[in-house]
């Protein structure tokens, strides 16, 4: 049925539709390659943390779930494919498998206590669980190889035919292919049925179970989705880099993603990779200008986010981009 | 034929504060039922205890027949039981037309299908806008909630309970705090309710429950005081008493 006055199932539609920004941050991410053929290392990074941010993003930005713990799956994910790998399996997309698998097990059995909690509660379960895999990490040297990371990793080409080699060139195109195959599936998710019940869940989880809807259902499906994601980004990184150690798991990670995520904006799809990249970025400038005071002017820019852009830069442009829309020409 | 909805010895205390007393009600098909009482008379309390929002410290309740009284509240409600909230609770970001369909898409088991195009969902969309237009929100249903007016956001409560497809719906004050000038529709909406539908409501304003109303329960201290006919309860001297005050001699 088509509403003649209102276009209701354009509006969803509308929603889900490609916009030339979309298209255009893509594109800008290939021609990054061409422009900054010195910086391969830094952009795949900024891949793969992104990845892990817009993970992040799911449960919290979308599910209002949060999380001082994320770094638990990304954690997860990188030392199941570093694992597969220093133990003979070194073909890479089904290290990432395994990562993502791994990850979202101990997504699925930890969302069971996760999904009773709000506030701080949660934020101090969530946190508990990344301090004790840290610490079991830790302890579990022979296995983890502690901060000295995993010896013997080895990482095969991709398909048999991309060599991973020094300059990053192969691991910048397989982060880029992984983050946007990864991102397809979360903007299929966030424009779903389910999508919808999200934002429902994250609105008011008191009206919820009043339409029928379960609470726990919903929060433990997207939690060990995100799981899932944040450790595909944790097993691309350590194929990417080819170490890992029990820094994968520190609480830093944790707080990071948090950050770059608020950064960017979160809700938005985005928000984690274009927070991942200012956040990246910045780190790599204020290093040069001040090594051991570089999380000095990350604090002050994400005060100033906070108090002046409550939405993150993409919410900030967002409003701008409106107040520009409305003035006349 | 069993009730809609039934309880039995319905108690519930708080510490030694004892909100709900030994309830045995009986709510039939298709029944127009208004539990009325004063302030503090438990009449949320026993709505919560209904819809499995709190647990009961004894009795049962019974929805269609079945036992419900451990059955969590989404459960109670994809068997039946809807209800409104006294204090809005919608989702104040989502528009009704995104509020509403998350309802009908969990009453068509798709709420948690995370593959396929909400857009393509053209069923849903549909029923949904046929929803809102018959509670009179089709033209504000792609408005965030919180931005509509009070009276169309209490329309709004009673659309998402009817998305559920209930058996049998619970109103908790379904007219509080709306003003004089958006109660038409309101009044238009509860009158237009299937007559299959059992309603039972809380109200404060006397002329929609004697307008809506074929029987009134009237709880006091967590109790049952009276039930009967508008006209019974109207009559009653006990109720008079409790809503006036004790005569002066």
């Amino acid at each position: 049925m088509s509403h003649s006055a209102i276009d209701t199932h354009g509006f969803f539609r509308r929603q889900a539709a490609w916009r030339w920004p979309e298209a255009l941050f893509w594109l800008a991410l290939v021609a990054a390659y061409f422009i900054f053929p010195g910086n391969l290392v830094l952009i795949s990074r900024i891949l793969v943390l992104g990845l892990f941010a817009l993970s992040l993003d799911l449960i919290l930005g979308y599910g209002g779930i949060v999380s001082l713990g994320h770094a638990a799956f990304f954690g997860m994910g990188a030392y199941a494919a570093g694992l597969l790998s220093a133990h003979g399996w070194s073909e890479p997309l089904s290290g990432l498998l395994v990562a993502a698998a791994a990850a979202g097990l101990l997504g699925l059995a930890t969302s069971f206590v996760v999904v009773r909690l709000h506030g701080i509660a949660l934020l101090m379960v969530t946190m508990g669980i990344a301090l004790v895999l840290h610490e079991i990490a830790q302890k579990a040297r022979d296995i983890t190889g502690g901060d000295d990371g995993l010896q013997g990793i080895a990482v095969a080409p991709i398909l048999g035919l991309f060599r991973f080699d020094l300059y990053g060139h192969t691991g910048f195109w397989y982060s880029l292919i992984v983050a946007f195959l990864c991102f397809l599936v979360a903007r299929r998710i966030v424009h779903s049925p389910f999508g919808l019940t999200l934002q429902a869940l994250r609105e008011n989880t008191r009206r919820l179970p009043a339409i029928g809807v379960s609470v726990g259902r919903a929060s433990a499906t997207i939690y060990t989705i995100a799981a899932m994601l944040a450790g595909i980004a944790g097993g691309l990184l350590m194929q990417t880099t080819q170490q890992v150690s029990v820094e994968v798991l520190a609480f830093e990670r944790s707080a990071e993603v948090l950050v770059m995520l608020i950064l960017g904006g979160a809700g938005r799809l985005y928000g984690g990779l274009i927070g991942a990249a200012v956040f990246l970025v910045l780190r790599d400038r204020f290093a040069d200008l001040s090594p051991q005071y570089w999380y000095f002017w990350i604090g002050l820019i994400l005060v100033a986010v906070v108090l002046f852009a409550r939405n993150g830069l993409l919410g900030a442009f967002d409003a701008i981009m409106r107040r520009l829309r409305r003035s006349p020409s | 034929m069993s009730a809609a909805l039934q309880t039995a010895g319905l108690c519930k205390s708080f510490g030694a504060l004892a909100v709900a007393q030994n309830i045995d009600f009986t709510l039939p098909h298709g029944a127009r039922h208004a539990l009325i009482g004063p302030n503090g008379a438990g009449k949320t309390t026993f709505i919560n205890l209904l819809t499995g929002m709190l647990t009961p410290s004894a009795g049962t309740v019974s929805l269609l027949g079945q036992d419900i009284t451990k059955m969590r509240a989404h459960l109670r409600v994809q068997r039946g039981l809807a209800r409104t909230f006294q204090i809005n609770t919608l989702f104040p970001a989502l528009t009704p037309l995104e509020a509403v369909t998350v309802a009908i898409c969990q009453r068509r088991s798709t709420a948690y299908d995370w593959l396929a195009r909400l857009s393509k969902r053209r069923d849903a969309i549909d029923e949904t806008y046929a929803l809102l237009q018959s509670v009179g929100l089709a033209e504000d249903c792609l408005r965030p909630t919180k931005e509509l007016p009070y009276g169309k956001q209490r329309l709004l409560e009673i659309a998402l309970a009817l998305a559920c497809k209930p058996k049998v719906l619970l109103l908790d004050e379904p007219a509080a705090g709306v003003p004089r000038g958006e109660s038409d529709d309101l009044f238009a909406a509860i009158a237009g309710l299937p007559d299959d539908l059992a309603i039972l409501f809380i109200e404060h304003d006397m002329e929609l429950v004697f307008r809506f109303a074929r029987r009134i329960t009237v709880l006091v201290g967590g109790k049952i005081l009276r039930e009967g006919s508008p006209a019974e309860i109207a009559d009653d001297p006990q109720v008079q008493t409790v809503y006036l005050g004790s005569p002066r001699h």
